[in-house]
């Protein structure tokens, strides 16, 4: 790749960054280039947030229709599974998927809801709280620059 | 408390970390150097460990391998420390920025509150360097970022103590002893052999340049295997580790060329700057595959742009990247 040609396609990146990569000078001789980002990158990274948002859309609908807890938002909006989550706040898998239903994370202690909530570095009152659809929560991530 | 420390942004973090603490001690050694010394380039193609239920494609070695054969070859001390209780760790930390020790930590990318949202991902292979303190909040020296950052004690924690694959379990590091004079050229040469070792010489259909022609057939039968869906999901994790923050382009295909460039100065071996440039070619034809990838993920594949014709790009990556590593072979060999 020569100088010229490293891509300024700045998709995810926000303004105040950029990247380095190696490219070749005039000279033929390897320098570092920098670079505001890169089509192919933008889609495969905008993919990985599709993933994502499709993963909190879905958690959403089942809080919503009474299915699962609102643990199953932040687990999702957090990026984890069960078994990730369960090692964050050091319990048993089986009792992290026993908080994902409504009726048992209700009667959970404080103790326990403070715990998920430092997991998840957000407030008691946060963590019982779901937005009514996932789109708001990713405006951040996929419109940096705006 | 701040140890003066030179900041310079590179392209991937664990070169990067390498090549500054480095500086700091008084050796001048670029990225690339420190990329290709410590034998940094690979290929790996691990259909059985997935990430988000995606099978693994590695462009490099595994997580600190460049800082452990770097070191090791040019002779440099290290300590490596790994904590259970994060008290300790930060302690461990403290201590050693009172002493004026800059010291590099890896941590999981997630919990870092200067890493834009967009790039936050749970990734446990970040390296970075605190070099000081200031109240609560850690001076950092973080490699694929322009500036300095801050982070606060909590966050730290957080990131150090991070879960889940390859968990940092606190490991930070600090250079014990440097030598006054170091030789690249012995470095130099055995970097080149474990590397092209590891290519061509591998047992086994998935590293190497035999596993990129594995990862060729593969990645054929893949619409028909997968479905249409999945099959954009798998190339678009594909794309993503070979392009993605800290690659320095084509899976780290340029900075080994730029590392062979510069060995050829420093070896007077003019046959190196002809296989660097071999190299920005195979680096190049990495590039034309991801570009068809990501038309392919975004659904926007013309009738040239078929699994074929990406799985044929591969094959020629390797045919190509062969012939480098058997050349320099015979010229490490002598």
């Amino acid at each position: 790749m020569k100088v010229n040609e490293v891509p300024q396609e700045r998709g995810i990146m926000p303004e105040d960054l950029h990247e380095v990569c190696y490219a070749v000078d005039e000279g033929g001789n390897y320098v570092l280039a920098e670079s505001v980002g890169w089509e192919p990158k933008n889609v495969a990274n905008d993919q990985a947030w599709e993933v994502i948002h499709a993963q909190v859309a879905d958690a959403l609908e089942k809080i919503h229709a009474g299915r699962q807890s609102p643990l199953a938002f932040h687990m999702a909006i957090n990026q984890m599974n069960i078994s990730l989550l369960a090692k964050y706040v050091r319990m048993n898998r089986w009792r992290v998927k026993r908080h994902l239903k409504p009726d048992v994370f209700k009667g959970l202690k404080p103790d326990m809801f403070r715990r998920y909530a430092e997991v998840f570095g957000i407030t008691v009152e946060q963590l019982m709280k779901v937005p009514s659809n996932a789109t708001h929560c990713f405006k951040k991530v996929l419109h940096p620059c705006r | 408390m701040q140890i003066d420390f030179k900041h310079r942004l590179s392209a991937h973090c664990e070169s990067g970390v390498s090549s500054n603490l480095l500086f700091h001690y008084g050796v001048d050694i670029s990225e690339a150097m420190v990329f290709g010394v410590g034998a940094g380039l690979f290929f790996g193609y691990l259909p059985f460990i997935r990430i988000n239920h995606l099978p693994l494609t590695t462009f490099r070695c595994e997580v600190g391998g460049i800082l452990k054969r770097l070191t090791r070859k040019l002779g440099v001390k290290i300590h490596f420390e790994k904590f259970r209780n994060s008290e300790k760790a930060m302690a461990a930390l403290d201590r050693s920025l009172e002493s004026g020790i800059p010291v590099g930590c890896r941590v999981g990318a997630y919990w870092l509150p200067y890493f834009p949202s967009a790039y936050r991902f749970h990734f446990n292979m970040h390296n970075l360097v605190v070099y000081g303190k200031e109240g609560d909040d850690y001076l950092i020296s973080d490699p694929v970022f322009p500036e300095i950052q801050r982070c606060s004690h909590q966050d730290l924690v957080k990131a150090r103590f991070a879960q889940g694959a390859l968990a940092p379990k606190g490991t930070m590091y600090y250079l014990t002893h440097v030598p006054k004079d170091i030789d690249l050229r012995g470095p130099i040469y055995k970097g080149i052999k474990e590397v092209c070792h590891r290519m061509l010489k591998v047992p086994g259909p998935i590293i190497g340049v035999r596993g990129i022609r594995f990862l060729a057939g593969q990645l054929e039968k893949w619409p028909r295997k997968l479905g249409k869906r999945k099959a954009s999901l798998y190339l678009g994790q594909l794309v993503r580790m070979q392009e993605e923050l800290g690659t320095g382009g084509a899976g780290f295909r340029f900075m080994y060329a730029a590392f062979l460039q510069e060995s050829a100065g420093i070896l007077e071996e003019n046959r190196l700057l002809d296989l660097s440039d071999r190299m920005t070619r195979a680096g190049d034809l990495w590039r034309s595959f991801a570009v068809i990838g990501a038309r392919n993920c975004k659904d926007r594949a013309t009738e040239s742009d078929s699994f074929g014709a990406m799985a044929d790009i591969l094959r020629d990556c390797a045919l190509k990247e062969t012939e480098i590593y058997k050349e320099l072979l015979t010229l490490v060999k002598k």
